[in-house]
């Protein structure tokens, strides 16, 4: 029983001699195996260790067991909130719409907006063209965007909703008074079982950037697009522009969710910062267009470089080469000299990869994420003498797995380092029992992981749910790659430290000074 | 402030929120928006609000689909079976547990709960199909995972739309590997709501599960005339533990959890126990019903949210039985008043007076009122994401005076609603949560108990008690306002 002056909640309570009695006797009403043959389950948690069931996991072609990727929607749904004062707008079902909320919101600690037009089983009979026309209607009335973004969920491409005829045709029917003729209200397809999240990305990306830009093409401007791609860490959204206004040129960044994810307390405006829509309409008349993050981005810049003939390219400004590379992009681009501020955070960031390097170095990692942010991270990894042992990538685009093999096999122990494209974490786990490592890398997701297979996890990534306000920080630029090493550096003393403290036993090694 | 003039206030509080909306919108929201009072001349509802009809388009509505309530609420806690997310990757993933249903069992290899398994359909299983697809995961499950006692198939929107068959698959998979599997049509465009997908699992209940279907020893438990379920408990942060231990202390026999905690033999097992009982009516009142219907078992439902409800449903469910139990009841009820009268003592003084307004989903919106009212805080507004009129109905019974009754209230109007009647803690979920924090508002989850709980039972409530005072007198909220900001 609770004893008021110490009140505990199910942590403690449920460790209770009266609750563990509850949990003993609710044993004899359970399962046939777990109830009366503990040496099965014992038996079989052995065996999911060995190789033989590594062997069977990783032969897998059907079903996926803890994935570590999500679906095109909710790329779709961040790309709109960078956007001044823009309402995402999901046609389809609003189950959808709840989920992507949640997750972000779980995440960022922050309110998402976004809103669908609540299709049903009507709605996929007779189409979502009603659903579409009062949708919009409502949506425009009640919150007042500036813009409305619109991307499908799998429902509405399933049975063929032609979001273009359907946007003209609400447009039409409200006769301007809610949805006037000019409102912008960009859309593209995003169908689920396609790609991933960082699909739906490129395709929202893609869509507001072609169709807020047709008509637009003018005089070119010395001006540089920035696009970050899906980037979580609002740190690095910030650190980046400090990069690119170092320089003292003109850009614009599309997509900037920094303000939106990272609201000051006191009041709730629904809509926050953003890229202008001024703004992004002009975006055809820059100079350049540089991608962050290249597999997230590749329908969008193919229009830039093909159609619009921008310069630029990608560059992904994550770990010291990455940052080193972006900065030498933009000091090309602008044709001045790296300026003295970005030289003295250099020097910063190597002075301190040469005062941790020996925690790092030959440290076996497994990491997992989405392809862009592997590249930087295991980049910065390479960089720091560590061996990113197991590299893993659920949602590895074409040409991935190359490009990352490649620059493994730039490493010392490269025949030890392994890339694994369109594996689960339910693989990593057979990864991990039969090949360990000393430390993983990677989101919520390893938790499980962590608890199973006793690798520490250092939590870097998406989603983050159960750590607070590591998305606030940058990965990003010198002063984000500074952050990675001191999560990474720490952990390995903390891990040290636990390692050593046995009192009289293992704590000869447990030092004050390190 | 008199209930009068609170009335007043709620009613302009409407008329005002509905203006923002087109003609066609503010005529359907209307409906759904009430002023509810114990004295009410509509017996079939609260406040005269509309329920369980289709959603509004385009206004940030809260409610989720069916998939979300058979996989996310009814099935996906059963611990012992594997439940597939059939369809694309999306939904599993944001569903995976977020819900906080705990369970006893080595994850990975004889429970389950916590992870996700997904067909992940890519675009040929859409063109051509998926049928194929879901047969060969059910034999890769089985080969990895050969402790299963089952598998679900949880449809999600395409299944239904692109005319595969899952049942077929279920029916010869099942045969081959000798163990249940339940086909789910729980697509996420069926109904209005999560409601239709705990029906739908209901039913799924009821069709695969009972009358000896299920391939599973239940023979070592002998029946006895002490036998209960608990039924629409899903253990949220141990809930249905903090419930079963207080009707076995009254000599109840919990032969099954539904479904927070279950196993497949417990659910086998329910149509023999004597009584049912129902904490979530919402999502499983139909299979209650039916087993009243087919194997005579009565159900009542009970609420053990704060002292006051859990001392009137423990008396009830004791009147079920004989006198044993009835003196064990007063025993139990006597054990733990000293406990909740200290509990009271601490907390009521800090809390009372303060406002509350709610809207949660299944049972929450009226059960916890009295919790509430336990502390001397008071309830002033209240709603449900996906209720239907007997929910309002009974919400009816539980409310003291007026009480603005808002259902599937979107974000626009929670948030107008919060601004023009100013509670002192608002009670939803986690896509609100950060909203009214920003507004300097205190907020407790109320699906997830925010990362705490038990709330359920006379522990529960203790533990309830000291959240409410966290979240109400912490110090952060005072820090909102900068010291060089100006009153006002």
């Amino acid at each position: 029983m609770q004893e008021v002056e110490k009140i505990v909640n199910g942590k403690d309570l449920f460790k209770r001699p009266e609750y563990q009695e509850v949990l003993k006797n609710k044993k004899q009403f359970e399962s046939s195996m777990l109830a009366v043959n503990p040496a099965k389950v014992d038996e079989i948690a052995e065996w999911t260790k060995s190789w033989d069931y590594r062997e069977k996991n990783l032969a897998r072609e059907a079903i996926t067991v803890n994935p570590a990727k999500a679906c095109q929607p909710l790329g779709a749904v961040m790309v709109a909130l960078g956007f001044e004062g823009t309402m995402p707008y999901v046609h389809g079902s609003h189950g959808c719409v709840a989920y992507f909320r949640s997750y972000f919101t779980r995440h960022f600690k922050e309110p998402t907006p976004c809103v669908s037009d609540s299709m049903t089983e009507d709605a996929a009979v007779f189409g979502g063209l009603v659903n579409m026309k009062e949708g919009l209607k409502n949506c425009a009335a009640v919150y007042k965007p500036k813009m409305i973004a619109v991307s499908t969920t799998c429902m509405a491409e399933v049975i063929g909703d032609d979001l273009m005829a359907f946007i003209i045709a609400a447009k039409e029917e409200d006769g301007g008074e809610y949805l006037a003729a000019d409102y912008p209200i960009p859309y593209a397809h995003t169908p689920s079982f396609v790609g991933s999240h960082i699909t739906g990305y490129d395709n929202m990306m893609h869509g507001i950037m072609s169709q807020l830009t047709e008509g637009n093409k003018g005089e070119t401007k010395q001006r540089i697009n920035i696009i970050p791609g899906f980037e979580t860490y609002i740190g690095s959204l910030r650190s980046v522009k400090t990069i690119v206004e170092a320089f003292g040129t003109d850009y614009i960044m599309l997509g900037d969710h920094s303000d939106q994810w990272d609201m000051p307390a006191g009041q709730y405006e629904m809509f926050q910062g953003g890229t202008k829509i001024d703004d992004a309409k002009d975006c055809i008349n820059s100079s350049a267009t540089i991608s962050l993050q290249k597999y997230a981005t590749v329908k969008t810049m193919k229009m830039v470089e093909k159609r619009w003939k921008h310069a630029g390219g990608f560059s992904n400004p994550v770990g010291l080469k990455g940052t080193d590379e972006f900065v030498m992009k933009l000091a090309e681009l602008t044709g001045t000299e790296v300026p003295q501020k970005l030289k003295i955070e250099r020097g910063r960031l190597v002075d301190a990869m040469q005062d941790s390097y020996p925690y790092m170095h030959g440290k076996k990692f497994a990491i997992w994420g989405d392809p862009d942010f592997l590249i930087g991270a295991v980049s910065f990894l390479l960089e720091m003498g560590a061996e990113p042992t197991h590299v893993l990538c659920h949602n590895a685009p074409n040409g991935w797995e190359a490009e990352m093999r490649a620059m493994l096999d730039t490493s010392p122990a490269k025949d030890s380092l392994n890339v694994w494209a369109g594996k689960d974490l339910w693989a990593m786990r057979s990864l991990l029992f039969t090949e360990p490592v000393d430390f993983m890398i990677g989101n919520s997701y390893g938790k499980e992981l962590m608890r199973d297979t006793g690798t520490p996890l250092i939590y870097i990534g998406f989603p983050i749910f159960d750590r607070h306000h590591l998305h606030r920080y940058s990965i990003s630029g010198y002063d984000g790659a500074l952050n990675l090493l001191t999560w990474i550096t720490n952990k390995v003393l903390d891990q040290l430290d636990e390692d050593t403290k046995g009192i009289a036993t293992t704590d000869y090694f447990f030092d004050l000074i390190r | 402030m008199g209930p009068e003039t609170l009335e007043a206030k709620q009613k302009a509080a409407i008329e005002e929120i509905l203006k923002a909306y087109p003609e066609k919108a503010a005529k359907n929201r209307e409906k759904h928006l009430g002023v509810g009072s114990p004295n009410d001349e509509n017996q079939k509802t609260c406040g005269d609000v509309r329920s369980n009809k289709k959603t509004v388009p385009g206004v940030m509505s809260q409610r989720g689909c069916a998939y979300a309530g058979s996989k996310g609420v009814v099935w996906g806690p059963v611990k012992d079976m594997i439940h597939i997310s059939h369809g694309p990757i999306g939904c599993g993933q944001y569903s995976r547990a977020g819900r906080r249903n705990y369970y006893i069992g080595v994850t990975g290899v004889d429970t389950f709960v916590t992870m996700n398994f997904s067909s992940d359909f890519q675009e040929n299983n859409i063109v051509f199909g998926g049928d194929k697809k879901l047969g060969k995961c059910i034999d890769e499950i089985e080969e990895l995972f050969p402790l299963n006692n089952g598998i679900t198939v949880q449809s999600e929107c395409p299944i239904g739309l692109i005319g595969d068959d899952i049942g077929a698959v279920s029916r010869v998979k099942a045969k081959e590997i000798d163990k249940v599997i339940v086909p789910v049509n729980c697509e996420g465009f069926r109904g209005v709501s999560q409601s239709l997908g705990h029906h739908i699992a209901n039913d799924t209940v009821r069709d695969f599960i009972f009358d000896g279907k299920v391939n599973i020893d239940t023979s070592d438990v002998t029946a006895t005339d002490y036998d209960v379920a608990i039924i629409g408990d899903y253990n949220i942060g141990g809930d249905a533990w903090s419930s079963r231990i207080l009707l076995e202390e009254m000599g109840l026999r919990v032969v099954a959890q539904w479904s927070g905690d279950a196993t497949l033999k417990e659910m086998a097992l329910t149509p023999k126990v004597k009584l049912n009982l129902l904490h979530c009516y919402r999502s499983m009142n139909y299979i209650s019903r039916h087993m009243e219907k087919e194997y005579g078992i009565p159900w009542i439902e009970y609420n053990f949210f704060g002292p006051s409800q859990t001392i009137k449903s423990l008396r009830k469910i004791a009147a079920f039985f004989d006198e044993s139990v009835q003196a064990k009841c007063e025993e139990v009820i006597a054990k733990y008043q000293p406990m909740i009268d200290a509990v009271i003592a601490k907390y009521k003084p800090r809390l009372e007076g303060k406002t509350v307004m709610l809207f949660v989903g299944g049972l929450r919106p009226r059960h916890v009122i009295g919790a509430y009212e336990d502390l001397g805080m008071e309830v002033i507004g209240t709603g449900y994401e996906f209720a239907h009129d007997d929910d309002y109905k009974r919400t009816k019974e539980e409310i003291f005076r007026s009480t603005v009754i808002y259902d599937d209230v979107n974000e626009y109007e929670l948030e107008a609603f919060v601004k023009k009647l100013q509670p002192d803690l608002v009670a939803s979920g986690i896509k609100e949560k950060y909203v009214f924090q920003k507004m300097g508002l205190p907020y407790r989850q109320m699906h997830s108990w925010d990362y705490s709980g038990p709330y359920h039972g006379y522990d529960g409530f203790a533990i309830f008690a000291s959240d409410m005072d966290l979240a109400i007198n912490s110090p952060v909220w005072a820090h909102s306002k900068a010291p060089w900001e100006k009153e006002g």
